[in-house]
């Protein structure tokens, strides 16, 4: 099998990576030979049986694909009676849909003949997957993480460790996943001979957004399938969590085509965009470059990257890829923002109704999910992708409810 | 004074062009016009004037530290253009180098016509090729402005020579496969990169000049780079010397003297 790139026989991005007026590649000129040479061995890779059947055998027989599709008939009556399918990421290896691409691009840095990987992490979810792919295939791994990030995700710290990669704590900036990009980038013009700088999520110079889509398309092709399986039609909505937005772009992709299928992103609403302590880049942004691409980011009147803030690590980031922001304009998918609240809300409830413990990144799919179960009414089917579990929120979860009493835990 | 004249005059006197480079609003508004006062009294033939701005990925930490300080102090692009105007009156041709994203805020055309009416000769893009440069092009044509793009150890000759065919004012080759910051010894890859780009100017009868900049930081390493290529481009040398000094008219006097020695090591090219 050949990895497919097309949407409704329409294949996007362009050969220059543009979808439509975003993405492209505003780049450091050392890295463009290294993105040249990316982008000529991926094209070479999606059609290589030898390639896709070594990665359709890891993502089966490690990763444990397919994720299950499972319906939360007790967090549904939350959601206007709508039925609710959620696509379990959760359950994959590692705990997040992150290691779908991981595995894709760690193959592809063994075929380039590269023996280290870096990353950027926000949560740690894609520290811990590349991380995990390293050890796999014995390569080098160096993961760049805030430092705000290393102290709220400590458990994902210590996975990455583990696993025997080196974490760097990133201390510029505001000292979060948009530095942690910056640094791993940094760490890239200086390493990119025998370094493939391993990116977590539908963004950066092309072909990132093009390759980590097409690695993540698998949630939405298996979905697709699944729900017409168990319900005999297609879902009337397709909800997810957006961040740089990959879980949310597997999950859309394929069905993409299929116009009667809602799709509804959303974004990390932090305090509210009113407030500006928010991360909600496609309701509250504006258009410019950031890490190498043309999208909406956050930003003040003179192109300056603004603070972001989001209870959720791995929403905590100020651009969004740029296929997301063309979805966005064409109108063919739909975002909004979700509070923190909101999120904590969702959390809890699918942990109490359902035995599932989310992300909180997902969480924000979750509580989306509430309210376009209630828009839709009871005849609707949404299917929701739960990106990862919540082990790693712990630490947050209890402290935003009081769990841990005075003395106990840090 | 436009770059190719800076550049011509240091060719007539056997030497290659000294380039520094300053962000605006560090460590001061004026600090950053009095640093690079001295640095032309001293010798640099062309200024860098740096765009503060949040997301520096090709600096190293000696010039994301100057940046963050300018952007903390407040630092906006009009101070940008003002400390162009009080550089370039000094005589020295100036450029602004800047990441991609505030020109395309400000608007691409509308930058280009403020820093042509401050007195800029151009623009240095670290993180803009000819690829997605068509607007820069346009209105750097409008405005008539130089373009100065990079290239680097890793470019192929195609590259080069796509990128060469925009270029105006010099060629900026990047030492080294890294950020920027000083480094103990000049990349050993260096004297190739200049010598291809030149070959590749040279075959299209072009006498465009090809400045070295990333890890330069003394007058000894000056001396060397004078010896293969146009042009010395040297900035966190610079930088260091403000950040090190117990206040900025300290500061401002070593910067002088850097340049002094830099300046001697353009001089006798080894």
């Amino acid at each position: 099998m050949t990895i497919d790139t097309t949407a409704g026989g329409a294949v996007v991005p362009d050969a220059t990576g543009h979808f439509g007026p975003f993405g492209g590649r505003f780049a450091p000129e050392a890295l463009m030979a290294a993105l040249d040479e990316l982008t000529r061995e991926y094209e070479a890779a999606r059609r290589d049986p030898a390639f896709t059947g070594e990665l359709d055998r890891l993502l089966a027989e490690y990763a444990g694909r397919p994720s299950l599709l499972t319906e939360a008939r007790r967090f549904a009556e939350h959601a206007g009676g709508a039925r609710v399918l959620l696509k379990r990421e959760d359950l994959n290896h590692t705990g997040s849909h992150k290691i779908n691409n991981v595995l894709g691009q760690a193959l592809l840095t063994r075929r380039m003949g590269k023996r280290r990987v870096i990353a950027e992490t926000g949560a740690g979810q894609h520290g811990v997957a590349t991380a995990t792919a390293a050890a796999l295939l014995g390569l080098e791994c160096t993961v760049y993480m805030g430092e705000v990030d290393t102290e709220r995700q400590a458990l994902n710290v210590a996975r990455m460790r583990m696993l025997g990669a080196e974490v760097v704590p990133v201390r510029t900036g505001s000292r979060t996943l948009k530095d942690a990009c910056n640094e791993a980038f940094r760490d890239w013009v200086a390493s990119v001979d025998h370094t493939h700088y391993c990116i977590g999520s539908v963004m950066g110079p092309h072909p990132f957004p093009m390759m980590v889509r097409d690695f993540h398309r698998v949630i939405g092709v298996e979905a697709r399938e699944q729900c017409l399986r168990m319900t005999g039609r297609l879902p009337d909505a397709v909800v997810a969590c957006v961040g740089g937005g990959s879980n949310a772009i597997g999950a859309f992709h394929a069905f993409i085509p299929d116009q009667s299928v809602r799709l509804y992103g959303f974004e990390a609403g932090g305090d509210g965009v009113a407030t500006g302590k928010h991360a909600a880049t496609l309701v509250g942004g504006s258009l410019g470059v950031i890490h190498g691409m043309r999208t909406y980011l956050l930003q003040d009147d003179e192109g300056q990257t603004l603070e972001t803030h989001s209870i959720s690590a791995g929403l905590d980031y100020p651009g969004v890829g740029p296929e997301h922001a063309w979805l966005r304009d064409t109108g063919r998918a739909e975002y909004r923002e979700i509070t923190d609240a909101e999120a904590m809300d969702a959390f809890a409830l699918l942990c109490r109704t359902e035995g599932i413990i989310p992300a909180i990144e997902s969480a924000h799919a979750l509580a989306g999910a509430l309210k376009v179960g209630r828009e839709l009414g009871p005849d609707a089917t949404i299917v929701v992708c739960l990106s990862g579990r919540g082990d790693k929120d712990m630490h947050t979860a209890a402290q935003y409810f009081g769990l841990v009493p005075q003395g106990e835990g840090r | 004074m436009t770059v190719q004249t800076a550049f011509d005059k240091a060719k007539a006197e056997r030497r290659a062009a000294l380039v520094g480079y300053l962000p605006a609003g560090f460590p001061s508004f004026d600090g950053a016009v009095a640093a690079a006062t001295a640095m032309v009294e001293a010798g640099c033939d062309v200024i860098e004037i740096g765009l503060p701005y949040t997301d520096p990925l090709m600096d190293g930490p000696t010039i994301q530290d100057a940046v963050h300080r300018a952007l903390v102090g407040g630092t906006r692009v009009a101070d940008v253009f003002r400390t162009v105007e009080a550089v370039a009156a000094t005589g020295a041709a100036t450029l602004v180098m800047t990441y991609w994203n505030p020109v395309d805020r400000y608007g691409v055309d509308a930058f280009a016509r403020d820093l042509k009416s401050a007195g800029g000769t151009g623009l240095i893009t670290p993180d803009l090729t000819p690829e997605e440069g068509e607007p820069w092009l346009a209105a750097s044509d409008a405005h008539g402005l130089d373009r100065v793009f990079l290239v680097a150890l890793s470019s192929t000759d195609e590259r080069i020579e796509k990128i060469t065919g925009v270029c105006r004012g010099f060629v900026y080759a990047a030492s080294l496969m890294g950020v920027t910051g000083a480094r103990s010894a000049v990349d050993t890859g260096a004297p190739r990169l200049v010598k291809r780009t030149r070959t590749i100017l040279e075959a299209r009868g072009s006498a465009l000049p090809v400045g070295l900049g990333l890890g330069v930081s003394n007058g000894a390493q000056a001396a060397e780079v004078a010896g293969f290529a146009d042009g010395v481009i040297v900035g966190s040398a610079f930088i260091r010397r403000l950040l090190d000094a117990p206040d900025e008219r300290t500061g401002v006097e070593a910067v002088r003297a850097l340049a002094a020695e830099l300046a001697e090591g353009v001089r006798n090219p080894r």
